[in-house]
């Protein structure tokens, strides 16, 4: 019996041994190798951070060791050497190595969290009272503080990710791949997942790979390191606290966030200046959802007051689902609020005193540059250079002067060499370089007078960091206002002057900026 | 095989169909009895135009709106559009139809006994439930049916990114103002940026499943879907039904037939 022999050889023991051999992987469409020559051995039960320069591939190996990719697979590329998991290729062991990834609304997949579970042992075959024994198990071993019929769409990010590690040990994996999965939560949540992570690992035997950005905070949980380089193999290998005293300094040189190699950006004191924009007694409530099990409209923002001035970082912070990005779109003039008002201030008020959301588009898009949590969002045209050449045509700028400015912006935010590429096929960190520098294009004489971004420093590497804080920290002594919605603590450190937290549908100032904020949303 | 732990009500959970009083009477039966339930009176009604036979079918089916479970808000988004093409359908055959007043509410009246078990049924079934009884009672091909399941989970994520859409073109000086063309032209603009999140959504849920094993051979069932008694009755009422109300309008004289 097929199925009944992939159930019993899905049940645990101990972990699997992980063998690489010269093995490389081009994707489809791509004149370059994303890793090549990678020789790496893991022993059953090794814990392992894996860790590379942004665009490394450490994505696409942990997709390959999942058997993901191949020919006809659903990841397919160009192969080449040997890639065992406990001796057999990966692709014909699919489904038995469990994978955790970075996004939890993506990989979801049932309406109820006991069903969402279940669906593993399912496809595996696994006989039905054996297949609930298991999620009610794993429920319990990444403690899941609701029922098996919670709807999966009610839960927040953190718990989306507990279930999503609930419906991988469910079905017994020997090998754990977690790509970056603390990465699209707020710190609260990070922080369970790690808390959960510990805990797991204390208890199982399973091998594991780990890609994580932010490695001071997981350093603990693994005993090895290994740094592969893009478009090569491994660079460094060993256990963590010598890997990072031999190699600490070059890995920090290639972007990679090692403990104590933080970027430092010196930056220009904030100017300070008049007030800008100003939210006053702004109500929002959610729009009305689709479906059949839709929730009723509920209040994101009630009685919100904020007001953003000229030379000053403004930072909101605060859980997920809070209102961080609404608020955003409200600053921003792109969006209503049920009652109250957005309204320009000062210098701003000047070209039109209307309520922000009240401005025609184009008059907006030359005082306020917004950018995007999702880069892709906001990209209208086909090539890099059309995107920068968008915003100063429409502002009626000559098309040699144009040229010029876009040019020279090119140069700046290093995006040259890509000038005729489609927006969409950039890496990560360069949509996110693109996406500031729209908002910026319309020329030095008409650059906004407020930058609004959303999350702008998720997924860089510490020299795209560096390059974006010392960005803004220009734009900021350039007497512009800048307002972010974030969870960096590190560019909080940096360049947030005033900080307003969004939390149970209000807005409350911050008391004391340099404080590091808890997880529990205190500060310290 | 499924604990209920939470009362009806609460939206934080959603429960398993079959309990809670007679509002909710309709999601006892089996998704997929309820679904050859509604095509057999749909068929069997294609054939008679007249307004009786028809309206027979809607006075018996009508009165079980009140045992779907559907709240005032479904209802309205689903029952005025039908009202309408009910409707409007009548009026042209009022005004341009050789059939004259009577003819014209019988096309009213067909239309809306056609549609009506159809909504009742995709109203009254839990998605979930709809699939795992397509896949273990009509034997329907795994892989769509829980490749659909899957997708639905995705259309809020995809409204949401629909405003988002909306708002960044707004940030990039995109507005339309009151040119039709220009609308035209930024509506497929968003429409084509909708399409590219929504491929990359789709890819990234795809590539999890797969993950977990979809597709690495049969599965097994965590859910049973159980067909009652009461669904095999539900089916068997519809061709009584159908009977019932051909009887009575040829007995009144009214039958017409389409090819008649």
């Amino acid at each position: 019996m097929a199925a009944t022999d992939r159930a019993a050889r899905a049940s645990g023991g101990p972990g699997a041994r992980v063998e690489l051999e010269g093995w490389g992987w081009k994707h489809s469409g791509r004149d370059e190798y994303a890793l090549r020559g990678v020789d790496l051995s893991v022993e059953p039960g090794e814990r392992v951070l894996l860790l590379g320069a942004s665009g490394a591939g450490k994505s696409t190996l942990l997709h390959s060791l999942a058997g993901l990719t191949g020919p006809d697979s659903a990841i397919s590329g160009e192969q080449e050497g040997v890639l065992l998991v406990d001796g057999e290729p990966a692709t014909r062991r699919r489904g038995r190595v469990g994978l955790v990834s970075q996004d939890p609304e993506t990989q979801l997949v049932m309406a109820r969290a006991g069903d969402d579970v279940a669906f593993g042992p399912e496809n595996l075959g696994v006989e039905r009272d054996e297949v609930w024994r298991r999620v009610d198990a794993a429920l319990g071993e990444v403690a899941f503080p609701y029922g098996r019929d919670h709807s999966t769409g009610a839960l927040s990010g953190g718990e989306k990710q507990r279930l999503v590690i609930a419906g991988t040990l469910a079905m017994r994996p020997r090998l754990l791949l977690l790509d970056e999965p603390t990465a699209n939560l707020d710190p609260a949540g990070a922080e369970l997942i790690r808390g959960v992570l510990a805990r797991l690992l204390a208890a199982t035997e399973a091998t594991l790979v780990l890609v994580e950005h932010r490695v001071a905070e997981v350093v603990d949980l693994v005993d090895r390191v290994v740094v592969v380089e893009p478009g090569g193999g491994v660079i460094a290998d060993g256990a963590p606290r010598a890997v990072f005293a031999e190699h600490g300094r070059a890995l920090a040189g290639q972007g990679v966030w090692v403990p104590g190699g933080e970027p430092d950006p010196g930056l220009a004191p904030a100017p300070g200046g008049p007030v800008l924009i100003e939210a006053v007694d702004c109500l929002v409530r959610t729009p009305p959802d689709l479906g059949m099990r839709a929730a009723p409209a509920r209040t994101v923002l009630s009685g919100v007051r904020a007001a953003v001035a000229a030379g000053t970082a403004t930072a909101l912070t605060g859980p997920n689902g809070a209102g961080k990005s609404t608020l955003l779109t409200l600053l921003a003039g792109l969006a209503r609020p049920r009652a109250g008002a957005v309204l320009p201030r000062g210098p701003l008020a000047e070209a039109d005193a209307r309520p922000l959301a009240r401005w025609p588009a184009r008059r907006l898009a030359r005082h306020i540059g917004t950018v995007f949590q999702h880069a892709e969002d906001q990209f209208v045209t086909a090539t890099v250079r059309d995107e920068l050449r968008f915003a100063p045509l429409r502002a009626g700028m000559g098309r040699a002067e144009t040229d010029a400015w876009v040019d020279e912006l090119l140069e700046r935010l290093r995006l040259a060499r890509l000038a005729d590429a489609h927006p969409f096929t950039l890496s990560g960190g360069e949509k996110r370089r693109l996406s500031v520098a729209t908002a910026l294009s319309s020329g030095p004489a008409h650059a906004p007078d407020a930058l609004v971004l959303d999350e702008p420093t998720f997924g860089q590497d510490t020299r795209t960091w560096a390059e974006l804080v010392e960005l803004l920290g220009d734009l900021r002594a350039q007497g512009r206002a800048i307002v972010m919605a974030t969870h960096d603590a590190l560019l909080l450190r940096h360049l947030a002057d005033t900080r307003l937290r969004v939390a149970d549908g209000r807005v409350t100032p911050v008391e004391r900026p340099d404080g590091v904020e808890r997880p529990d949303g205190g500060t310290r | 095989m499924r604990t209920t732990d939470r009362g009806r009500g609460d939206p934080m959970t959603l429960d398993a169909p079959g309990d809670g009083g007679a509002r909710y009477w309709l999601l006892g039966f089996n998704p997929a009895a309820k679904l050859i339930a509604a095509l057999v009176l749909a068929v069997g009604l294609v054939p008679a135009v007249d307004a009786v036979t028809g309206g027979v079918v809607l006075a018996a089916v009508l009165p079980l709106v009140l045992f779907s479970g559907a709240d005032r808000r479904t209802l309205l988004v689903l029952g005025v559009p039908f009202l309408f093409m009910g409707l409007s359908s009548g009026l042209v055959n009022l005004l341009y139809g050789e059939a004259g007043p009577l003819g014209a509410l019988g096309a009213a009246v067909r239309l809306l006994a056609i549609a009506l078990p159809g909504i009742l049924a995709a109203v009254s079934s839990d998605p979930t439930e709809t699939a795992d009884s397509l896949v273990q009672r009509l034997r329907i091909p795994e892989r769509p049916a829980m490749g659909v399941l899957a997708a639905l989970r995705l259309i809020p994520l995809l409204a949401g990114q629909w405003r988002t859409i909306t708002l960044a073109r707004r940030a990039r000086g995109l507005e339309a103002g009151h040119n039709p063309v220009a609308m035209t032209a930024l509506f497929f603009g968003r429409l084509f940026a909708l399409l590219v999140r929504s491929i990359r959504t789709g890819t990234l849920l795809a590539t999890a499943m797969d993950a977990r094993a979809f597709g690495t051979g049969p599965r097994s069932h965590a859910r049973t879907s159980r067909w009652r008694p009461a669904d095999t009755l539900l089916v068997a009422a519809c061709p009584v039904l159908l009977a019932a109300a051909y009887a009575v309008s040829a007995g009144l004289g009214t039958l017409t037939l389409l090819f008649g």
